[in-house]
């Protein structure tokens, strides 16, 4: 595998999250810490791989929080650690991300945390920068699979030299992207950490705030030389492009489109906070129309444009062009979406005038047109034989049979999709990990005003230990009324697969003490019960048999993850039966492809019946059960 | 092997649950390999779930370019899938794009729901013929079953890419990419799946 290749100098291919991974093994890494959130997940996946070999301790948390703790316990030995979270992660760590930040580091720390311009896989789009500056850390910003290595790898000396964390801030479009990357020396330092009786780490002074001052001044110092920062285009260019992270390279790729790239600058900046501001001031004294690239909010923005009020006298009339102005702008409006070449090409050629129509050869409906038909949408949908399709169904079903207009709360993870026609559009809340417990436990408080639903909220079990836990003790404390279902695929689906406290094995594939949910709930005094969502009528008679009690009460739907069980694995062998199946004539409109709607069952038009599509069908059996000519069969090849 | 333009800009498209995001994984480490610069541009997440995929893969000799091809720029579409050939190609072809596509639809829900109709495949292929000069079709899926499961359409797909004769390096730098990235039984099927897409554009 690349990333542990020794050789320096040689180019190997990487994602952007092997490259983070590769600069923390050049750092000199030796403890990471993380709770699965895309799009950084791999990052840690990567490192556990290669933990033996580089003799590292590498863990999956329970969650950010926790995360951060241990990396920073490892810094404060002395030793080099990595923390690595998705920006709704960095929300949850953030109680002790603004209390470390005061007591400071020692061995070099570092926070990677990626943000979802465009929310590809998240519930929001938010823009941690915002946070960091709050919390007085330092912020980079790799623009490319190679900057995610070597920012990595140099945010270790700079946490080592402030004592302070520094932030990676890592995108989609940079985590997500692979590329060759040139590889520097793998270091192996020897460890040895140090906490003597004398070593003291406290938040607990005003005085700590001035120090924490005067080490983010000194990184402003040091920034403008940074070898991050770099600037391409004419020397004192009048018009310039500020830009961060993947952005400066839509933003010369958009120039060299519009052929404007010889008389425009670019800016890059790589150091994002604090600014480097002497760096900018030699660009800006020169300029007369700046324009901000970056995702998503105007940070860069307004920090340099309250850097240009600073030193106006100096600096002569400049005219800003971002999100501010509207200038800068996708087709949801600024500050909305990610950035693309398009975008700013589009952006680009308002502001300096340029002609530009565009490059799309057609129209989509130019293109319907032509193909004399629509061309239909392509929803998400959870995959073929997932078991939260199974739960959802009996849930739906359970709650038509209880007939008090029960409501169902979500949470996060796959199980996320049953807010969507997926999942029957059953979810009627979705907020953060946790949250669906939370609310339910204050929904299952109201009686006393007259709500009297049954209230079921949906939770994974990777999420169960996360953010669960804290509001089902609530519940029982408070003897709030609601029902609270685990979708225990036993693991973390949506993230790639990650274990977690209920699985018996730890990120680096060692033995771990299960902490089984089970003994959690019964600690708790909550009444529970299992049941299998592929078994539909025992796991609706399970459902509507609980909507009777009161109380906090736990029904775990067991089943593995589809994805995973069939991994590696023959499936079993699913398809219809023609003579059986009554097709179009059937009673059951179609039930199996149109109101179960697992993508596996299609419909064969030409015959008019239904057929299972062998490529898709991860061979689950739960339509075979469901059909009501029982015209489906699986022969079993696994158990 | 055609004439080389910086970049090479290939997308890879299709539904989650598909193998882009292997096949154009395979692209990237033989480029490397070979000694080109290459970026790819890759959304998973959320879209593994069913949605529309795409892969951006950017090869050139020198030049680093950003992970998005910008609109109408693609050089070579390999479709897994017919509508998604379609779907990709309004934003990103050009009259000279050469279209690679697997004949085997994949039903949205909308279409399984029958709120929506799938378009006639042989229609999607004729309207692609409009807009670009050099189309393949070739059935991927079913030559993945003939290679030993549905599931290699992926690596037909990528084989055929090879046989296309546009990528600036050899196809032994992507028959021993997967050699590396797979073991046994699937090593096999994969080459075995490779080589049948691979004849289908080669000849
Ligand atoms: S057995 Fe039926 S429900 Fe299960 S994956 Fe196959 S088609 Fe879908
Ligand atoms: S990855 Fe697993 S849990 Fe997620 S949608 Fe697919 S089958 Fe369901």
């Amino acid at each position: 595998m690349g990333v542990c290749k020794e050789q320096p100098g040689v180019r190997v291919a990487l994602t952007g999250n092997e490259s983070i991974a590769r600069g923390a093994l050049e750092a000199g890494v030796a403890y990471a810490a993380s709770y699965p959130g895309s799009p950084t997940a791999e990052v840690l996946g990567t490192l556990a791989k290669v933990a033996g070999e580089f003799n590292l301790y590498v863990e999956w948390s329970v969650n950010e929080k926790v995360a951060m703790e241990g990396a920073a316990a490892a810094s404060f030995t002395g030793l080099r650690s990595l923390v690595v979270m998705k920006a709704d992660g960095l929300n949850v760590a953030l109680d002790f991300a603004s209390a470390l930040a005061l007591s400071g580091t020692r061995g070099g720390m570092v926070i990677v945390v990626g943000d979802d311009p465009s929310s590809h896989s998240s519930v929001r789009e938010e823009d941690s920068r915002n946070l960091c500056k709050a919390l007085h850390l330092p912020i980079w910003e790799p623009s490319s699979v190679q900057e995610a290595k070597d920012m990595t790898r140099a945010a270790f000396d700079l946490s080592e030299q402030l004592k302070l964390p520094v932030v990676v801030r890592c995108v989609t479009r940079v985590c997500h992207a692979s590329g060759d990357v040139e590889l520097g020396e793998l270091t192996r330092p020897e460890r040895r950490p140090v906490f003597g009786r004398d070593d003291r780490v406290i938040t607990f002074s005003i005085q700590l705030h001035a120090q924490l001052e005067q080490k983010l001044s000194r990184a402003a110092a040091e920034a403008s030389d940074s070898f991050f920062n770099g600037y391409s285009g004419p020397a004192n260019a009048r018009r310039l492009v500020i830009a961060s992270g993947p952005s400066a390279m839509y933003a010369l790729e958009a120039l060299d489109m519009l052929g404007l790239a010889g008389g425009v600058g670019v800016l890059k900046l790589g150091t994002t906070w604090p600014l480097p501001e002497t760096l900018l001031l030699n660009y800006l004294k020169n300029a007369s129309e700046v324009v901000f690239a970056e995702e998503v909010e105007p940070f860069v923005e307004d920090n340099v444009m309250a850097l240009a009020a600073g030193h106006w006298n100096e600096l002569g009339s400049i005219k800003f062009y971002g999100k501010r102005s509207g200038h800068v702008a996708g087709p949801a409006g600024a500050g909305i979406g990610e950035l693309d070449p398009d975008v700013l090409a589009g952006s680009l050629a308002k502001i300096f005038d340029v002609p530009w129509a565009g490059q799309t050869m057609l129209t989509s409906r130019e293109a319907e047109e032509l193909l004399g038909e629509k061309m239909p949408g392509r929803e998400l949908a959870l995959c073929a034989g997932c078991p939260h399709r199974a739960s959802f169904w009996a849930i739906r079903t359970a709650l038509e049979l209880d007939g008090r207009e029960g409501v169902v709360l979500g949470d996060i993870g796959c199980y996320t999709l049953g807010i969507v026609r997926t999942g029957y559009y059953l979810l009627q809340t979705m907020h953060c990990m946790g949250a669906g417990v939370g609310i339910a436990g204050g929904l299952g408080k109201l009686n006393r005003f007259g709500f009297n639903k049954p209230v079921i909220t949906v939770v994974g079990d990777s999420t169960f230990y996360h953010a669960a836990v804290p509001a089902l003790i609530n519940a029982r404390y408070n003897r709030a009324n609601f029902m609270c279902v685990v979708l225990d695929n036993e693991t973390t689906a949506m993230t790639g697969h990650q274990p977690h406290p209920g699985r018996q094995t730890t990120a680096t594939g060692g033995p771990a003490d299960t902490v089984y949910m089970e003994e959690i709930i019964r600690g708790l005094n909550i009444p529970y019960a299992i049941s299998d969502p592929y078994d539909v009528d025992a796991t609706i008679n399970a459902v509507c048999d609980m909507l009777q009690l009161s109380g906090p009460r736990v029904l775990i739907l067991r089943r593995t993850c589809a994805l995973a069980a069939v991994k590696g694995k023959e499936k079993n062998r699913v398809y219809v039966d023609w003579d059986k199946c009554i097709g179009d004539d059937c009673g059951c409109g179609r039930f199996c492809s149109k109101v179960f709607a697992c993508p596996a069952n299609i419909w064969d038009a030409e015959h008019g019946k239904a057929r299972i599509d062998e490529a898709v069908c991860n061979g689950c059996g739960v339509c075979a059960t469901l059909c009501p000519q029982q015209a489906i069969v699986v022969e079993r090849t696994v158990e | 092997m055609s004439t080389f333009v910086e970049p090479l800009n290939i997308i890879i498209t299709g539904v989650g649950g598909q193998g882009n995001v292997l096949a154009s994984q395979v692209v990237s480490v033989a480029a490397a390999v070979a000694g080109y610069r290459v970026v790819v541009g890759e959304t998973f997440g959320v879209s593994q779930r069913g949605g529309s995929v795409m892969s951006h893969v950017r090869i050139s000799k020198d030049k680093p370019y950003g992970p998005l091809i910008p609109r109408g720029r693609a050089g070579v579409i390999a479709g897994f899938e017919p509508l998604e050939t379609l779907r990709v190609m309004v934003n990103y072809a050009n009259p000279d794009t050469v279209t690679i596509m697997n004949d085997r639809p994949n039903y949205p829900l909308g279409c399984l729901l029958g709120e929506d109709k799938y378009p006639d495949p042989a229609r999607i292929e004729e309207t692609i013929r409009k807009l670009v000069a050099r189309v393949h079709r070739l059935p991927a899926t079913e030559l993945a079953k003939e290679a030993g499961s549905p599931l290699a359409a992926n690596m037909v797909m990528t084989g055929a890419l090879a046989g296309s004769g546009l990528l600036p390096f050899g196809r032994e730098y992507l028959t021993a990419t997967i050699e590396l990235l797979f073991k046994d039984s699937v090593r096999d099927l994969n080459l075995a799946a490779f080589e049948l897409g691979y004849r289908q554009l080669a000849g």
